[in-house]
């Protein structure tokens, strides 16, 4: 396979010191960009090429490279992991852009994300939200049960697996007009509702998972739909509705 | 428990009231919309009918019920649009240099705000050319077809009455309410190209607000699964454009009628 001319790019990036700077977009240019490089590989070039320069590097989050882990988290030309769907950042490639492209590239922007530093932002919040509820009391003294020993349908247990694939990356709270975590927060409490392992906390998740969300500033949902377009994972908006559902009974009981 | 605290503030519980409301103006829409379409019938006896309705809509006590009860929606409908929105906002205090939300949403999902204030000040309009007017302002009475003698709001005609300040008199006796000539109120006000066209946006602003607003208020409720969803989604796009469609022809008809 032969790699044509690399592209030349016009990049805006947002840089800021640390999370009290009052940050800026900067323009750089960079050239012979392979078409097959990953985005992220993109970024690694232009890191060399300012520390090479004498300049600091742009930060950004990454880590498994490979669309699992969900720490990369870039808001490129006005979509969070940029043009393509049900990808991450870091399973974004350079044949997405054409050459003399100008690409803008910004931190996941919200509230309850503040910025650390340049693209990278502090999700701690999501931490915060799973602690409130996002776990199931199991037996571990002595006489654990095998979890397949509890039959579960296929159908929920196919939903709730399709919940449960949500890698935390945020993208939903990026794109949503609101910065609300609906998407996010539907799927957690959703990956344990399905299941009857899930059923002794069910009523106390969904309260104290959607009070956290709210305490940590996370929007409110309108329904438009953004996160489930943008998410990696194709998480479903029937979660959210779950949710809402959950959440009504459980205010009830 | 500590947890009911969060009840009543959650952003969850403000959308089961906007969507319950919403959903609630939906219906009002309707009732709304088979009283208007008498309008089109354009003979004395149209005109009849329709003021005899308007008579009906202010003296029925079950219509008196429901009609506190739209005001109520529309009101609580508007607070709460008015804190979510500001909820909304304060979500996101920097915004991005470059967004491209067309990627993944509707315009009208994302712009329910601008459209509800649309809808309001067509409201507040609305009220003052019809209801304010019918209520408390000069509007003419009713008479017979050759405009001989005045019409009670029974319907019944008074051979020889004469109105005055509401009430019709027959020898110096009361014989009761004129009936008003509501009709005629609106034909004369659709004659203005201006009001017309201000009417038809505000049916544009209410297609475009229910286009969104109705489905996302079963998806708010939590009532979403695979069958009736999809319906739903159709239902509220044939509801969002052929009921506005519906009331913005009437005052078109009644421009190009006279
Ligand atoms: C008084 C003027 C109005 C204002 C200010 C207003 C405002 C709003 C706002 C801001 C939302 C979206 C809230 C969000 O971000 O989720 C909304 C939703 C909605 N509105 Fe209105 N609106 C008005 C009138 C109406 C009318 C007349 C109807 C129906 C005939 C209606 C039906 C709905 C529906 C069904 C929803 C969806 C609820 C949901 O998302 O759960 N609205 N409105
Ligand atoms: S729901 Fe999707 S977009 Fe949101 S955090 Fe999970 S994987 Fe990311
Ligand atoms: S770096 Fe792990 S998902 Fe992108």
């Amino acid at each position: 396979m032969s790699t044509s001319k690399g592209m030349n790019l016009t990049l805006k990036i947002w840089r800021q010191k640390n999370a009290n700077a009052k940050g800026q977009i900067e323009t750089y240019q960079l050239s012979d960009v392979s078409p097959d490089s990953s985005f992220l590989e993109m970024l690694d070039m232009l890191n060399d090429k300012l520390i090479n320069e004498g300049n600091s590097p742009v930060a950004f989050d990454h880590d498994c490279r490979e669309g699992i882990c969900g720490a990369c988290s870039l808001h490129i030309n006005g979509e969070p992991h940029g043009p393509g769907r049900r990808i991450t950042t870091c399973q974004l490639h350079m044949r997405s852009f054409k050459d003399g492209d100008t690409i803008y590239i910004e931190p996941f922007r919200a509230k309850a994300f503040p910025v650390i530093k340049d693209l990278v932002v502090d999700r701690e919040s999501f931490d915060r939200i799973q602690h409130a509820g996002g776990y199931v009391s199991v037996n571990t003294s002595g006489n654990t049960v095998d979890a397949n020993a509890i039959p579960v349908d296929k159908e929920s247990a196919d939903k709730a697996f399709d919940a449960a694939t949500c890698i935390g990356c945020g993208a939903c709270v990026a794109a949503c007009k609101n910065a609300s975590a609906s998407l996010f927060v539907a799927a957690k409490v959703s990956q344990y509702a399905l299941l009857p392992q899930g059923q002794i906390e069910a009523k106390n998740r969904v309260l104290n998972m959607v009070k956290q969300a709210e305490e940590e500033g996370f929007g409110p949902c309108s329904n438009t739909g953004a996160c489930e377009v943008e998410c990696p994972k194709g998480i479903s908006l029937e979660n959210i509705a779950r949710m809402n559902r959950e959440f009504f009974s459980a205010s009830l009981k | 428990m500590s947890e009911s605290k969060g009840l009543i503030k959650s952003h969850i519980v403000k959308k089961y009231w906007m969507a319950f409301t919403g959903l609630f103006l939906c219906l009002f829409l309707v009732g709304h919309l088979i009283g208007n379409l008498q309008l089109f019938a354009t003979t004395y006896e149209g005109q009849l009918q329709f003021n005899e309705y308007a008579v009906f809509m202010t003296t029925n006590p079950a219509v008196k019920i429901l009609s506190y009860l739209t005001y109520f929606s529309i009101l609580f409908h508007l607070v709460d649009g008015i804190v979510i929105t500001a909820a909304n906002r304060k979500a996101r205090p920097q915004g991005y240099a470059y967004n491209k939300p067309s990627a993944n949403s509707m315009w009208s999902s994302r712009n329910m705000g601008i459209l509800g204030t649309i809808i309001f000040v067509y409201i507040v309009v609305h009220m003052q050319n019809f209801w304010y007017e019918y209520k408390f302002g000069s509007t003419p009475y009713m008479m017979t077809e050759d405009g001989s003698a005045p019409v009670l709001k029974d319907g019944s005609v008074v051979k020889g009455g004469t109105i005055e300040n509401g009430e019709v008199l027959l020898n110096g006796e009361v014989m009761g309410a004129a009936m008003r000539d509501l009709y005629t109120v609106v034909l004369e006000g659709f004659q203005n190209p201006i009001l017309v066209a201000f009417y038809v946006l505000g049916m544009i602003a209410i297609a475009f607000h229910l286009v969104h607003g109705f489905q996302s208020a079963f998806q708010s409720l939590g009532l979403r699964n695979q069958t009736y969803t999809p319906i739903i989604k159709k239902l509220g796009y044939a509801f969002a454009i052929i009921v506005p469609a519906l009331f913005a022809i009437i005052p078109i008809y009644m421009y190009l009628m006279a």
